[in-house]
């Protein structure tokens, strides 16, 4: 009988709520729904801060993976009912098609402000590596974007590649990082190529010639490591940095990148995903206390 | 704000850069650009607090600026790029 396919690549989701607010006090409740490639996140936000978020696979239907994110973080909740929300933003790929959101804002303005949420004003420089891009953002110390880039024609050095190789290698999604530093001698060099169709066909023929799965990650890690880099580049990079996104979660990736990068990453708490949506629920509370919000 | 357009792909980096504080929103780059790659907006969509208008590269075609601008870009006796003058703030630039 055949196997079962174990699928690898699949990561954990995962909701939270904040033990210290109630929805009761806030003035205005905001959410952010970041409707991503690969995963989806909904942000509620009492006030400027986090009271629950959820974090989720997209599905094949962006409005439907809108609404589970904002039920999967409601469930946290457990209590408030979806009309208490003042104002919703949507972002990321799908954010035209949130169907509940008041207004839609790039993914390039919202990480930039999640970023200066989760890691605080001194953030000036964040590359967030997501499903299928990669963006590199320069931003003042309000989290205005002062310099950006993003790469989405090419899906290379992206979450979803690396996706395919937890699978191709049968490395569960979140060991990958540990287990591409655990080789003998020196470290393998970096596959020649970054596109994820290519450098999984080198991948297969690395295995045959007789390479460990770890030794096959840290080459393939290096070598997204150097194609993240380059776009970096392009930007240029000022103190301090902050990486956000699923690839934050990472260290085979990061901490191949941050040689490059000549810095040490920022640190955070939070989960790395939620920046774009902690992003657009900080514009929602923004334009609502703008009086810019829904007309009541 | 520098904000650049476009990708780097095997055969190279083509990005436009369009620098919204020089830009005023004039929208002299749109009927210049003979194969119409800009477009201007009556908000910045990467900066949801400003309220002015200001030129994009639009969705469609910063994913092809190499083929796009190729005609601009002879390889010998290049002109100056019809975007670069007609933009009177010098808000635009080319990686390429």
């Amino acid at each position: 009988m055949a196997e079962e396919k174990k699928e690898f690549w699949r990561w954990t989701e995962s909701n939270w709520k904040s033990p210290d607010i109630n929805w009761n006090d806030a003035k205005y409740m905001t959410v952010g729904i970041d409707v991503g490639s690969v995963s989806s996140q909904a942000v509620i936000m009492a006030d400027g801060k986090v009271m629950a978020y959820g974090n989720m696979r997209t599905g094949s239907d962006s409005p439907n993976s809108a609404r589970n994110a904002l039920k999967f973080a409601l469930e946290a909740i457990g209590d408030m009912p979806e009309d208490r929300m003042d104002y919703c933003i949507g972002t990321g790929y799908g954010r035209v098609n949130v169907p509940f959101a008041d207004r839609s804002i790039t993914e390039i303005a919202c990480h930039a402000r999640g970023a200066n949420f989760i890691y605080g004003p001194q953030v000036r420089t964040v590359l967030d590596v997501g499903g299928q891009d990669i963006k590199a953002i320069q931003c003042d110390e309000k989290g205005k974007v002062t310099n950006f880039l993003m790469n989405d024609k090419c899906a290379a050095g992206t979450g979803r590649g690396m996706e395919v190789f937890s699978d191709l290698l049968g490395v569960p999604i979140q060991e990958v990082g540990d287990r591409s530093f655990e080789f003998k001698g020196e470290e393998p060099a970096a596959v020649s190529s970054t596109c994820v169709v290519y450098a999984k066909s080198e991948a297969t023929g690395l295995l045959r010639k007789g390479w460990t799965k770890e030794e096959v990650l840290a080459a393939y890690c290096k070598a997204m490591a150097e194609r993240i880099y380059s776009l970096v580049e392009r930007v240029g990079v000022k103190a301090e940095f902050a990486v956000t996104g699923g690839m934050a979660k990472n260290r085979g990736v990061m901490d191949r990148v941050m040689p490059f990068v000549g810095l040490e990453r920022m640190k955070t708490e939070w989960d790395t995903q939620i920046a774009g949506a902690a992003g657009a629920a900080l514009f929602g509370f923004a334009l609502c206390k703008k009086g810019k919000g829904r007309k009541k | 704000m520098l904000a650049n357009y476009g990708y780097k792909d095997a055969s190279g980096d083509f990005f436009i850069t369009i620098d919204t504080d020089k830009c005023d929103g004039c929208g002299n780059c749109v009927p210049a650009c003979p194969v119409g790659v800009f477009e201007v907006l009556d908000e910045d969509p990467n900066d949801p607090m400003r309220d002015e208008p200001v030129a994009v590269v639009s969705g469609e075609k910063k994913k092809k600026l190499k083929y796009e601008c190729n005609p601009c870009k002879p390889d010998s006796d290049r002109p100056a790029l019809p975007c670069v003058a007609a933009c009177g703030e010098g808000a635009i630039s080319h990686s390429w």
